[in-house]
């Protein structure tokens, strides 16, 4: 590409283009000003990377504590795994403040596609928790309210003689309306399959606390309709699947219920575990 | 807070949303409309004619120009500057066009590159995002590949309209177009894609330099270039 620079640039670039950068340099102005743009969209490329990974990091441990979430039903002690799975999500916000770090100074909706991923699932994590907790629907601020990091900062960014102090930096981060949207779609999934597995374990009240508050989400998500994100369209078919096999097997219970006498049936569902099947089957 | 509060506290967040945009793609539509005069003012420098007019219509592009002012000044009032990424994706198809079009004008004027900071000022807009509503650098480069192919064209134009000198400075300039974007790592998105023809314009340009050489046609700017 040298041969080409050479000819006939210098006459033709001496003005229009930024002055410092083209003197002193053989190669024409325009290569110079293209590897200013080289340097600015290669910062842009790595920090999209970075925040990308942070996100698939988060998505990795949110599962996990939502798979820990499920094994609620079966031990005795449900108070040691919340606070396990507590634990586990400190580990994720910490993360999300390596997010809110990245994004200093930056468009959050720059970068939002990199990481709202990990965002929707940890929104499906920390409101799981809740709603085990809490029986209820975490809210948006509540989980803001979360994401409030202090750092201690050795060196500030505008490197001004203060800066050696040690300053106290709050960074938050705010999760958008639309993400915990999504999140909370996903909530359900878990739900269903937590009605699911409880029935399994013979506990006769979660499965109908459960299709209430399905339901209740259901009308949420119906009155958004589709003034939303156009994944909420997607995700409210999933919902609605959900939610008809929770109140499938509520009808079960209750059914099973009135023919069989109730001090029985918790024996009887947790005898049989293999009942859960079917019921399965039939949605 | 119950499920219903937090659903409607959600609806009414979204259909806020939803009242921004409306305004935003109002005023797009404007913007895309003056871009389009603009476009057809430029278009006629491909008539024999028109290589005669070059200037003139370049003043009256200007012109036009100052409308793309003042409606990008209402584009900004639309919706809070801190939120630009949000609704990029609006603009970004008519910025890139408007980028075009500014670097045409002054290629056309002084057969250089504009830079960003010129494009920005054609537009009244800033270059950092920092201060306010600004031209994102891929944008800009869209915009500056859009010209590359209409350079292409003109190349062919020119010497249709009997100007054998003018394909010969095209090609030196896209020539150096193409090593700068050359410089850069792209990525597998919707610029890369773009740049990727890049390099039929250079070619086309360069049968069009070929075709002239061979004939003889050429010879004046060789001669000033060998010197």
């Amino acid at each position: 590409m040298n041969k080409r620079e050479g000819e006939g640039c210098p006459r033709k670039n001496a003005d229009g283009v930024q002055d410092g950068e083209a003197s002193g340099i053989p190669s024409s102005s325009v290569i110079s000003v293209f590897k200013v743009f080289q340097q600015e969209l290669d910062t842009k490329h790595d920090k999209y990377e970075r925040l990308v990974k942070i996100s698939r990091d988060i998505t990795i441990e949110s599962k996990r504590t939502i798979f820990l979430l499920h094994r609620v039903t079966s031990v005795p002690d449900t108070e040691d795994v919340l606070n396990e799975a507590d634990a586990k999500l400190d580990g994720v916000r910490q993360k999300i403040g390596q997010i809110a770090e990245e994004l200093r100074g930056e468009d959050i909706y720059q970068f939002h596609r990199a990481f709202t991923p990990g965002i929707q699932e940890y929104v499906e994590a920390v409101s799981f928790l809740h709603y085990i907790r809490h029986r209820s629907l975490i809210s948006l601020e509540e989980i803001n309210a979360r994401l409030v990091f202090v750092r201690k900062e050795k060196v500030d960014p505008k490197g001004s003689a203060e800066a050696l102090l040690l300053s106290a930096q709050v960074l938050t981060f705010q999760v958008t309306p639309s993400d915990y949207l999504l999140g909370v779609a996903d909530l359900t999934g878990e739900l269903m399959r937590l009605c699911i597995s409880s029935v399994g374990n013979g506990d006769i009240d979660t499965p109908f606390q459960l299709s209430q508050f399905l339901r209740q989400i259901h009308d949420g998500f119906s009155y958004i309709g589709n003034t939303g994100p156009y994944e909420v369209s997607k995700k409210l078919h999933t919902l609605r699947q959900s939610l008809g096999k929770v109140e499938d097997a509520c009808y079960t219970l209750r059914v099973r219920g009135s023919e069989i006498p109730k001090h029985m049936l918790a024996d009887v569902f947790s005898s049989r575990a293999t009942l859960m099947d079917p019921e399965e089957g039939v949605v | 807070m119950s499920v219903t509060e937090m659903f409607s506290y959600i609806q009414g967040f979204l259909s806020a949303d939803q009242d921004i945009r409306e305004d935003i793609r109002k005023v797009v539509q404007t913007l895309e409309q003056t871009a389009r005069e603009i476009l057809t003012v430029l278009q006629s420098v491909h008539q024999p004619s028109g290589f005669k007019e070059i200037p003139g219509k370049c003043a009256k592009a200007r012109e036009l120009f100052c409308t793309v002012k003042t409606q990008i000044a209402d584009l900004k009032t639309k919706f809070p500057v801190e939120q630009y990424y949000r609704f990029h994706e609006h603009w970004r198809f008519v910025l890139q066009r408007l980028t075009f079009l500014s670097a045409f004008v002054v290629y056309l004027e002084s057969e250089a590159l504009v830079s960003r900071e010129e494009v920005a000022q054609i537009l009244g807009i800033e270059v950092v995002r920092e201060k306010g509503f600004h031209l994102d650098i891929e944008d800009y480069l869209a915009g500056v590949l859009i010209m590359a192919s209409e350079l292409s064209r003109l190349a062919v134009n020119s010497v249709t309209a009997g100007d054998y000198n003018r394909p010969l400075r095209i090609s030196n300039f896209i020539n150096e177009l193409d090593s700068g974007f050359r410089l850069l790592n792209l990525k597998n998105d919707p610029l890369r894609k773009r740049y990727d023809g890049l390099k039929y314009d250079v070619k086309k340009i360069e049968e069009v330099v070929y075709d002239l050489s061979i004939r003889g046609l050429a010879k004046e700017p060789e001669s000033a270039l060998d010197k």
